[in-house]
């Protein structure tokens, strides 16, 4: 470059930060905005529903049911974070609460014994998932949308296509009839996963470079990270996450059955992206997650009380995903997407 | 062995067919173009020359559309260009562009590649490929290439491909301008054996006895002087000179593309320790011949070549970032096969590198300053199992300030700095490692000229410690300001050495211009 030129150019960062200049309590409202979308939400059907909205008996039955949908949500946000995208995540849950029922109940396995299994479905999951992507270099999403419908073919057939009931109600104690400040256990377990999490991404260097992989896998592997051992390490998180979402879905009604699971992904997804909008913008993150899951329930919950029919979920959660990431699209300045799809 | 051809049209005798006329164009204040002037005849194969940074890329980004002049304008056969124009529509005007890269699609055939901009272009609804194979074939032959039609690209060998790109770029002109047209080739060659380019020109020329109008623009004197009629050279931004190709010899072209000596900081000279610090013995590697290089503690070596000659892979394969197929280096008391060494490895050897592409391998442009600073280091911060977001910011402020970081807020996204603030928090990232080998590949490439100097001195503060350094650059100004010593790659292999008083920019762009050829070496260009 010339000799020439020298000093006859105006500095970008100068430039830049007139560009970036924002006041602060722009970037604060954005961090809480997911916050106050949810309370909008509880004031506009408390407005229209005043009876049947506004009581404890159905926000504590909100947190407590909807634990299930945290921890899945929380489990999917583990290999996004990494670059990766897991589509088996709702399946894995079916499997696991399926697996519980038909060892627990056809087989008389204790119930403890059950859980393990399941648990161990989720580790062999993701291993799986993590084998194909890192090692034949497929995308990951199509490998866990193989391995998602391989996962569902099996619950089908161990369970004969059929709801499995009478589960030990040990379980079903210990997930959603024990209750503390009168919200049951469940939501306090998906509140510990959610408080772990927030420590292994903003406190531990795993979680930090587990966001570099998913960033600038070239830097991190430039740096030492070892990227395949991270990644693998996040599918297998993901997988056991989903599997203990399954064992309190089945906790939930000592039941498990072969389909309603599997319609969980779209909420995950949905609320993942949305929760990435707010608490640290541009990033998925367990507290935005947990928060964005409960605003879209609250939302529907408040359309059904309202008399709406149910095919109102789905307008909902679709509506509500393809908006989420349409918002973390401009938190982030629409420079790169959160995944690289 | 300059094939016969027909009478080139030259000079004023006709009626130009392409004419730039007084382009000027700026960037950010920056002037890339300053009154460029220029005319190419029907038939005519005119060369265009000059440094990285000298404004050739942005000429061609103007003549394609891309960026419109600030004053000036192009015209072409009869019609003045309307700049800019929106992508794909300089077809129309009669021009077509073959980029280095060649733009094919490697999983697809031949005949599939030929017809892509066509299938865009045109509304035709079906395609009949029984007769796009026979068009492609009839063309093929017409040019004496031996090119299958159903064959894929991936297949083919590189020269092929090029043939392929141009004749593609060719029938594309064929079928929108009346006659003539301008066919842009933007170093196609730098990849290809003589033999290769041989072939490449034929094809060439043949066109261009066709009455289409042919820019060349290549790092390489002799292929201009082989293949040209005439030819521009441009340096910072102007035209150095008009040649006509046959009066000119080669060191008018060197001389004008390197220009009147300019005034260098070239730091006074340093005394090297003569510890050996790391020594590299027989690295292989595809497209390198066994390299060989010992550095001392404290030493600057720079790495240069013409685009594909190699040297600049030689950081990313000692580093681990690339694979070599073997060779050993010790460094740090320890010997280690390079084909065994990984990143972490490399690191723990005490290696680092700083990639040339910056968005892509050395930084996460999303991600905060401070965060990309503690990446090497996040084992260091983590004293009781909490690297807290106020102590990764810390950690990065105390390196803001070392290495003048602005502005100083280690917690805004990199990708809001400027190129320059960048580059400096890819080297606080990696000097704060204390390296005894530090690898670069490209240092100031997108760096303003302001940070430039602060990168030099960065780099010479760490060589005063101790640290040898081994630096890729195509800048050779760049290696005049830092080098102890500065090997030059041509096809792979080390061809020239200069060291101490030796290094010019003038010295290196010369033996770099000469090393294919190689005729001229040694002799003096005045400037």
């Amino acid at each position: 470059m010339g000799d020439v030129i020298a000093g006859s150019q105006p500095t970008r960062s100068t430039v830049n930060q007139i560009r970036r200049g924002r006041p602060r309590f722009l970037a604060e409202l954005e961090r809480f905005a997911l916050v106050l979308a949810w309370l909008v939400v509880i004031v506009i059907f408390g407005v229209l529903a005043p009876e049947s909205f506004l009581t404890w008996p159905n926000f504590s039955t909100i947190f407590g049911s909807q634990a299930v949908l945290v921890i899945l949500t929380l489990g999917l946000i583990i290999p996004l974070t990494a670059g990766d995208i897991d589509l088996s995540v709702a399946q894995v849950l079916t499997l696991s609460s399926m697996t519980i029922a038909v060892l627990n109940v056809g087989h008389g396995w204790p119930i403890g014994l059950a859980i393990a299994a399941a648990l161990a479905i989720g580790v062999a999951t993701g291993i799986l998932n993590a084998f194909f992507t890192l090692f034949f270099r497929i995308h990951s999403l199509i490998v866990t949308l193989g391995t998602g419908t391989f996962l569902h073919g099996i619950t089908l057939w161990i369970s004969n296509s059929s709801t499995i009931g009478g589960i030990d109600w040990t379980l079903v104690q210990a997930v959603i009839l024990t209750r503390l400040f009168g919200i049951p256990l469940a939501f306090y377990y998906a509140v510990a996963i959610a408080l772990v999490l927030v420590y292994v991404f903003e406190f531990t260097s795993l979680g930090r470079k587990a966001l570099f992989v998913g960033r600038g896998r070239e830097v991190a592997r430039l740096a030492g990270v070892p990227v395949t051992r991270v990644r693998l390490i996040c599918f297998i998180a993901s997988g056991v996450l989903s599997a203990i979402a399954g064992t309190l879905y089945a906790g939930t009604s000592g039941s498990a059955d072969p389909t309603s699971g599997t319609q969980l992904m779209l909420p995950a997804f949905a609320a993942a992206f949305l929760g990435a909008t707010s608490i640290t913008p541009g990033r998925f993150n367990p507290l935005g997650s947990t928060i964005a899951v409960y605003l879209l329930v609250t939302g529907i919950t408040g359309l059904s009380i309202l008399g709406i029919d149910t095919y109102v979920q789905d307008l909902f959660y679709g509506g509500a995903l393809v908006l989420a990431v349409a918002l973390s699209q401009l938190v982030r300045g629409r420079e790169e997407s959160l995944t690289e799809l | 062995m300059i094939l016969e051809r027909g009478t080139p049209v030259l000079e004023d005798s006709a009626t130009p067919n392409l004419v730039v006329q007084g382009i000027s164009k700026s960037f950010a204040g920056a002037r890339a173009l300053d009154d460029v002037t220029l005319s190419v005849g029907y038939g005519e194969i005119h060369g265009l020359l000059g440094h990285n940074g000298s404004g050739k890329s942005t000429l061609i980004k103007i003549l394609s559309g891309v960026h419109a002049p600030d004053s000036g304008h192009v015209r072409i056969g009869e019609r003045d260009l309307p700049l800019p124009l929106p992508p794909g529509e300089f077809n129309r005007f009669g021009i077509a562009v073959v980029h280095q890269a060649l733009g094919l699609v490697p999983s697809l055939s031949v005949t599939e590649n030929l017809l892509v901009r066509r299938l865009v272009r045109d509304a035709n609804p079906m395609i009949r490929w029984g007769r796009a194979k026979r068009e492609a074939e009839a063309l093929f032959s017409r040019y004496g290439l031996s090119l299958d039609p159903d064959a894929l690209v991936s297949k083919l060998a590189p020269v092929e491909r090029a043939l392929l790109a141009i004749i593609r770029a060719f029938s594309e002109l064929d079928d929108t301008a009346g006659d003539g047209g301008l066919l842009i080739l933007d170093e196609p060659t730098p990849f290809l054996s003589r033999a290769d380019v041989e072939q490449l020109f034929a094809l060439v020329r043949a066109l261009a006895d066709r009455g289409t109008s042919v820019i060349f623009v290549s790092h390489d004197v002799d292929e201009v002087i082989d293949l040209t009629d005439r030819a521009t050279v441009l340096r910072n931004g102007r035209v150095a000179a008009s040649l006509t190709t046959r009066n000119a010899s080669k060191s008018d072209f060197i001389s004008a593309i390197v220009g009147r000596s300019l005034n260098m900081t070239r730091p006074p000279p340093r005394t090297i320790g003569a510890t050996q610090a790391a020594v590299v013995t027989d690295l292989r590697a595809s497209g390198l011949e066994p390299f060989n290089l010992t550095l001392r503690r404290g030493e600057v070596v720079g790495l240069t070549g013409l685009l594909g000659s190699g040297y600049d892979w030689v950081p990313y394969l000692l580093y681990g970032a690339k694979p070599a197929d073997g060779g050993t280096l010790s460094v740090g008391g320890a010997e280690v096969a390079i084909a065994d060494v990984t990143p972490s490895a490399a690191m723990r050897l005490g290696m680092v590198l700083v990639p040339g592409d910056r968005p892509g391998a050395a930084v996460a442009d999303g991600l905060s300053v401070a965060e990309n600073i503690a990446l090497p280091v996040f084992g260091r911060l983590l004293p009781r199992l909490m690297v807290t977001g106020a102590r990764i910011n810390q950690h990065a402020a105390t390196l803001a300030e070392d290495f003048d970081i602005r502005p100083r807020e280690p917690e805004r996204a990199v990708r809001d700095l400027s190129g320059g603030n960048q580059q400096k928090v890819v080297l606080a990232k990696w000097l704060q490692t204390g390296p005894d080998l530090i690898l670069l590949d490209e240092p100031t490439q997108g760096v303003d000229v302001g940070a430039r100097q602060q990168v030099y001195e960065f780099i010479r503060k760490a060589a005063d410690r101790g640290a040898s350094i081994l630096c890729a650059s195509s800048d050779h100004e760049q290696l005049e300001a830092i080098c102890d010593r500065v090997l030059i790659f041509s096809r792979g292999r080390v061809v020239s050495t200069l060291s101490g008083d030796e290094i010019t920019k003038h010295a290196i762009t010369e033996r770099c211009l000469n090393s294919l050829g190689g005729n001229l070496q040694g002799e003096a260009v005045n400037g």
